[in-house]
């Protein structure tokens, strides 16, 4: 070790990796992987948010899955919360859709309100 | 860079690994790679979150849900249930003993709702065999810090005038003897760390050198550039086997980064970190043992002055510090001494760790704030005592402290109002005594501990604990006499001002504190030969109540040794010559009709 900078470059890297164990500001996606999603294609969504948020290097957003909210004709659903908003619930989520939704709202902050299903809040 | 959806953290620190956290982990990592998983979850191997008693402990982030008790058989439900459908498994999440209420983050349990973790911060939170981790949480910049902008001096000013001081028990405050250190003139110097961790249930040193073991060595780094050392050791008792095992993976991982070793940060500091393993004598702990221990010589005291500050290791000025104490150090250095010493009373900066032991609910390891009442400690981090049972006292300080009595509890607890009471602070054990418990009984334990512990190098230590302790096995066996406790007095002064070292100094000091607060035990044991809180067996007797008993003869069949005599449907007599005092009788009997007394 010759520099503070090279230490700097250790932690960045790494911090960014255990990113995940703390608190990070970002907005957090929540796939519902009830039965109904499940067999609606909520695994290939998950597996499809995974994939493109490491190939945008993003490691601080949190990506957890829960049930089924109730919705089931609009499945596979995915709510996205940022804090202290009401949580975006978006529907009939595609592997292809889902792409766009992370791109455009997780990363660059503007939801897609064309296809929330909560609109009216 | 690989995105994991989830972390698993689970505990391989001594408490966890004990009750089979790596079975969990090798089972985990087995379901995981069967189901694809491995990719996106996770698992890191852990130090010690604290709550022993419920290991393994497993917390899954980023929910940060806190499983309790995982067991092999547990992991097919979690990752079914948790992992791919994202339901958290109810059934082993933590339970407070007295509502029962289930808490599913670890931030909202009531354990650690009143701790402030500073010294134990990365025990639980990154992997300590991983020194990546210990950078991401900043690790190594504080002695970046004083490599490139500060002076030796402008170091041992910050640390004195944080407030930090020694967590080895005495109490002493560090900057001011890194200051000795640095004042004397040597061709070489060291750096000591402490790790010997004696006293009797405590393992606060332990869980941080298996949890967070570079904090101690950046300590080290930063200690040794502060009084101009170049090479430190860490002695450490050879039953710790996995925090030697950290030590020495970190200590490696550090050399290769080159933040031990020469020239570190490019500014022409020097710093090498060896270990030496300890035997596991409590004497040595003290650091005059410790050092002769350290030169491969037999571990005895020597008298002191001289100090290791100015002659220590091979004549040599030496630094001996505590882990605890070393774990505070690098981020004193990074946040700064108003951060540190804005924490505590006016005397005791920052917190403290407790080993939490005894007759309490949550048993395990806390780190408070000094200044902490008892009562904080008993009632909201341990949840109480069980079964609906009496406090009566704590111990703090181990065989050298003593009591604090429920009287006391609202006492904030630091160096000062712990000696002010006739204990002290110690290293940090703090055991907790319930109704049932014989303060003499106690006493006796204590002092039956140093005795055996004693060198021998010193009369007073040597025979005065010996003479003291047959008095006390004396009172407990109900051969007391009334002299007896002015002869323990007069003896507890006399070894308190004679011996060579503190482990004698300090020996009478169980003994001197229930005679202050219990006294009445000691006079029931003595002149009413009995034991008040029914421990002392020779003291007791077991009556079997003639008008309860129902002559069904359960008693006279399971007694061991067969005291209970008489005839079926007429009422049963025990014969307390032949009585062992087992109890069992009393156990067994369905009418109540069995009594101690
Ligand atoms: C009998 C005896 C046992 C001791 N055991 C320990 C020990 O296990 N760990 C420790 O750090 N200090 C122990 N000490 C205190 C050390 O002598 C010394 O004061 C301490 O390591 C200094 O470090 P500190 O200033 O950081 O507390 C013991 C002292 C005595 C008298
Ligand atoms: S006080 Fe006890 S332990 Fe210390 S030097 Fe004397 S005999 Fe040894």
């Amino acid at each position: 070790m010759r520099t503070l900078d090279e230490l700097k470059s250790i932690k960045d890297k790494n911090e960014k990796e255990m990113a995940l164990r703390s608190e990070t500001g970002r907005p957090a996606i929540t796939v519902h992987m009830g039965t109904c999603g499940i067999a609606n294609g909520a695994r290939e969504v998950l597996n499809t948010v995974l994939a493109e948020l490491k190939e945008r290097n993003v490691t601080d957003v949190h990506v957890t899955q829960t049930g089924c909210p109730g919705l089931c004709h609009k499945e596979p659903l995915i709510t996205i919360t940022e804090k202290g908003k009401n949580p975006y619930l978006y529907g009939m989520v595609t592997p292809e859709n889902v792409k766009r939704i992370v791109l455009e709202h997780v990363i660059n902050g503007h939801p897609i309100k064309e296809w929330l299903v909560n609109l009216e809040k | 860079m690989e995105f994991f959806r989830s972390h698993v953290l689970i505990c391989t620190g001594t408490g966890c690994t004990s009750s089979g956290s790596r079975l969990v982990i090798s089972g985990l990592r087995k379901e995981l790679e069967e189901r694809n998983l491995e990719k996106e979850i996770r698992v890191v191997e852990t130090g010690c979150f604290g709550f022993c008693n419920l290991g393994p402990i497993m917390v899954v982030y980023p929910e940060g849900v806190f499983y309790c008790q995982v067991k092999l058989e547990d992991i097919k439900e979690i990752v079914e249930e948790h992992f791919v459908k994202g339901r958290p498994v109810k059934r082993l999440l933590y339970s407070d003993p007295n509502t029962e209420v289930k808490t599913q983050e670890f931030e909202n349990i009531e354990f650690f709702k009143h701790q402030k973790r500073i010294a134990l911060s990365n025990c639980g939170s990154i992997n300590p065999e991983k020194i990546e981790e210990y950078i991401a949480k900043d690790g190594y910049f504080a002695l970046g810090k004083v490599l490139n902008e500060m002076t030796p001096l402008d170091v041992i000013e910050e640390i004195k005038k944080s407030g930090l001081r020694g967590r080895g028990g005495g109490g002493f405050p560090t900057g001011v003897k890194w200051g000795f250190a640095y004042k004397a003139k040597a061709d070489q110097k060291y750096i000591v760390c402490n790790a010997d961790e004696g006293d009797p249930g405590a393992f606060m040193d332990r869980s941080v050198l298996e949890g967070d073991p570079h904090s101690v060595l950046e300590a080290m780094a930063i200690a040794g550039y502060a009084i101009g050392a170049s090479q430190g050791y860490v002695y450490v008792r050879a039953e710790y086997p996995i925090a030697v095992e950290r030590l020495t993976l970190a200590i490696k991982q550090a050399r290769n980064l080159g933040l031990l070793g020469k020239n570190i940060f490019g500014k022409g500091f020097d710093f090498e970190i060896d270990i030496r393993l300890g035997a596991g004598a409590f004497v040595c702990g003290e650091e005059t043992a410790l050092l002769t221990s350290i030169e491969g010589k037999r571990g005895e005291p020597r008298p002191r002055p001289p100090f290791p500050a100015n002659s220590g290791l091979w004549g040599k000025p030496t630094i001996i510090n505590n882990v605890e104490t070393l774990a505070n150090v690098a981020r004193i250095i990074r946040n700064g001494w108003e951060w540190f010493a804005s924490m505590g009373t006016e005397k005791s900066k920052g917190t403290k760790v407790f080993a939490l032991a005894g007759k309490i609910n949550n048993t395990g390891l806390i780190e408070v704030p000094m200044g902490t009442t008892l009562r904080t400690i008993i009632y909201d981090i341990g949840g109480g005592i069980p079964n609906g049972k009496k406090f009566k006292a704590a111990q703090t300080g181990g065989p050298s402290g003593g009591c604090i009595t429920a009287e006391l509890m609202d006492t904030p607890i630091d160096y000062d109002n712990l000696i002010a009471i006739g204990s002290m602070m110690g290293s940090g054990g703090l055991i907790v005594m319930d109704e049932d418990t014989c303060m003499v009984d106690i006493a006796r334990f204590f002092l039956e501990f140093t005795q055996e512990e004693s060198c021998g190098k010193c009369p007073p230590c040597r025979i005065g604990t010996k003479r003291m302790l047959e008095i006390l096995t004396r009172i407990c066996e109900g051969k007391g006499v009334p002299e007896d406790l002015e002869t323990l007095e007069t003896l507890a002064k006399t070894i308190k001002s004679t011996a060579l070292c503190g482990l004698g100094q300090t020996s009478p000091n169980p003994v001197l504190s229930t005679l202050r607060y219990f006294r009445h035990e000691y006079e029931a044991h003595i002149y009413n030969k009995k034991c008040p809180a029914g421990v002392c067996k020779a003291l007791l007797s077991y009556e079997i109540d003639p008008e309860k008993c129902r002559g069904c003869g359960l008693c006279a069949r399971n007694c061991p040794v067969d005291a209970i005599s008489g005839k079926i449907k007429e009422p049963f007599v025990i014969d307390n010559d032949k009585c062992i005092k087992c109890g069992t009788c009393m156990e067994k009997c369905k009418f109540g009709a069995i009594s101690r007394k």
